[in-house]
């Protein structure tokens, strides 16, 4: 059983009525497609905001990234970094914004 | 002790405005949902406590909002977490899945887009959601792309009423600038089985047996922008009104017209009569008084504000044609809002009250039948949409 870590974006926190990142237990090998199926059990409220009802596909303004890598594209099936899968990295769920960068 | 409850959505939330009957003192709660477009709200008539909103965002999707102690606290229906080994059913108040065969078994596949073609239908958002007369837990929702969803159990799950798309003329349906909108839906309080709703822009549409089938009502509209300009479909009408004594009798925001129709929508004429111009997004009909009616005139389809920088609601006590300007209260000068076509409603008190919110985040009230006007709110994010309640 792994514990992983989840950042949800402003919106999606109020709606889930939790006030920090999430800990979510996953059986079996850690992918997006194992922490969104854990998320919306816990949180059905969540159903179809994150991904859309049916396909499942990631709705197109949302972007997952972890270890400071863009897993947005990646097969949901496919597997997590380690760091995400030891809860020392959270799978970070945010809504895609244009521009600007912290680096100057 | 009678009252007023407002509801407002605006782009950035949802507002409860409330005050006695007098209406002089408001008290202003929210924002609920902060930050999420909030299209619509509106309490039913069977539990006035009970309140459905439509909460939509670009990013996160449609989310269906009910609250059941008149807007004080919120919960998305089925959004609770599963119980117990088995879990039980969940629902899935925001899946509005979209039959995909029609009633005679012809697919429903696509509609037509911008350029001509067809393209597939789409949800998008709720529009506009109309509680029933009769159940507490059944309401509809005008959805964009254009279709009727009917829930049964408080807004937890939906089904389409596919009959409308169903009945021929769906795939020549094409969206108007604001997206391909069911923001109208009339429910008509002596005949169960009677709906109207409208669409932008396809036109306005009937059933006769509750909704499983529709007829185009469109006769005696006049488009100039579309090919035909009396064709049977593909006008942009902007919203429609009736008043629930005589719900034969359809007034209507076209794009550009204002019309009336005195036999369920089989034929339109004209009303626009003395209005500055006649293109606008509201309309609606005083409570009491069934030939009264009030719309926003706004410039133009190129420019969405008010005439001369002047906002003024046009009152017409003859059901049409004859409009006079009612401003003692609104801004007469560099005012430059539009009144969306959901923002205007009217209280059943015995003087009756108007409300309607702009653009510019200001919900104004009239509790003289539109004689004088008053802020209730001036700041607010951009109003979309206004409802009111009456308690007593």
């Amino acid at each position: 059983m792994s514990k992983v870590r989840v950042v949800l974006p402003f919106h999606l926190r109020n709606l889930a009525g939790v006030s920090a990142d999430l800990e979510i237990e996953i059986a079996g090998a850690v992918t997006a497609r194992a922490i969104l199926d854990a998320i919306e059990a816990r949180y059905p409220v969540l159903r179809g905001a994150i991904r859309e009802h049916g396909t499942l596909q990631r709705r197109a303004f949302l972007r997952f990234f972890a270890c400071e890598q863009d897993l947005s594209h990646d097969p949901p099936d496919a597997p997590l970094p380690e760091a995400v899968a030891s809860g020392k990295e959270p799978f970070i769920i945010l809504g895609a914004i244009a521009g600007g960068s912290t680096s100057k | 002790m009678s009252g007023v409850r407002v509801l407002v959505g605006t782009k950035k939330g949802a507002f409860i405005l409330t005050a006695d009957g007098k209406r002089d003192k408001w008290e202003v709660s929210g924002p609920f949902f902060a930050g999420w477009e909030i299209y619509h709200m509106k309490g039913s008539p069977v539990d006035p406590n009970r309140i459905y909103a439509s909460q939509t965002s670009g990013w996160f999707g449609q989310i269906i909002q009910r609250s059941n102690d008149g807007g004080k606290s919120w919960e998305v229906p089925g959004g609770e977490p599963e119980k117990g080994p088995e879990g039980f059913p969940q629902g899935q108040s925001n899946k509005f899945a979209y039959d995909t065969e029609g009633p005679d078994g012809k697919p429903l596949t696509t509609h037509q887009w911008y350029d001509g073609t067809q393209h597939p239908w789409e949800f998008k958002r709720v529009w506009h959601l109309e509680p029933s007369l009769t159940e507490r837990d059944h309401v509809y929702a005008g959805v964009e792309d254009a279709a009727l969803f009917l829930s049964k159990d408080g807004g937890t799950s939906w089904k389409e009423l596919a009959g409308l798309r169903g009945h021929g003329t769906g795939p020549k349906w094409q969206p108007g600038a604001g997206g391909m909108c069911l923001h109208s839906i009339l429910l008509d309080p002596w005949n169960p089985k009677r709906i109207y709703i409208a669409i932008s822009a396809a036109g306005a549409f009937r059933t006769d047996d509750g909704g499983k089938s529709w007829k185009p009502i469109n006769q005696g509209l006049r488009s100039q922008y579309i090919p035909d300009p009396k064709a049977e479909i593909g006008h942009c009408v902007h919203h429609i009104a009736f008043h629930k004594s005589k719900p034969n009798t359809l007034f209507m925001q076209k794009h550009w017209d204002v019309m009336r129709s005195d036999n369920a929508g089989d034929l339109w004429t004209e009303v626009s009569g003395n209005l500055p111009t006649d293109f606008g997004f509201v309309i609606d009909v005083h409570a009491h008084e069934p030939e009264t009616i009030y719309v926003v005139p706004i410039k133009s389809d190129s420019e969405h504000y008010v005439h001369e920088g002047k906002l003024r609601v046009y009152r017409s006590k003859t059901g049409g044609n004859e409009w006079e300007p009612l401003s003692k209260g609104l801004p007469q000068k560099d005012c430059y809002v539009d009144v969306l076509r959901d923002a205007m409603a009217v209280d059943s008190l015995e003087k009756c009250g108007i409300y309607f919110g702009t653009t510019g985040g200001q919900v104004y009230g009239s509790s003289d039948a539109g004689d004088t006007w008053a802020p209730i709110v001036r700041d607010l994010p951009a109003v979309l949409s206004v409802e009111v309640q009456t308690l007593k």
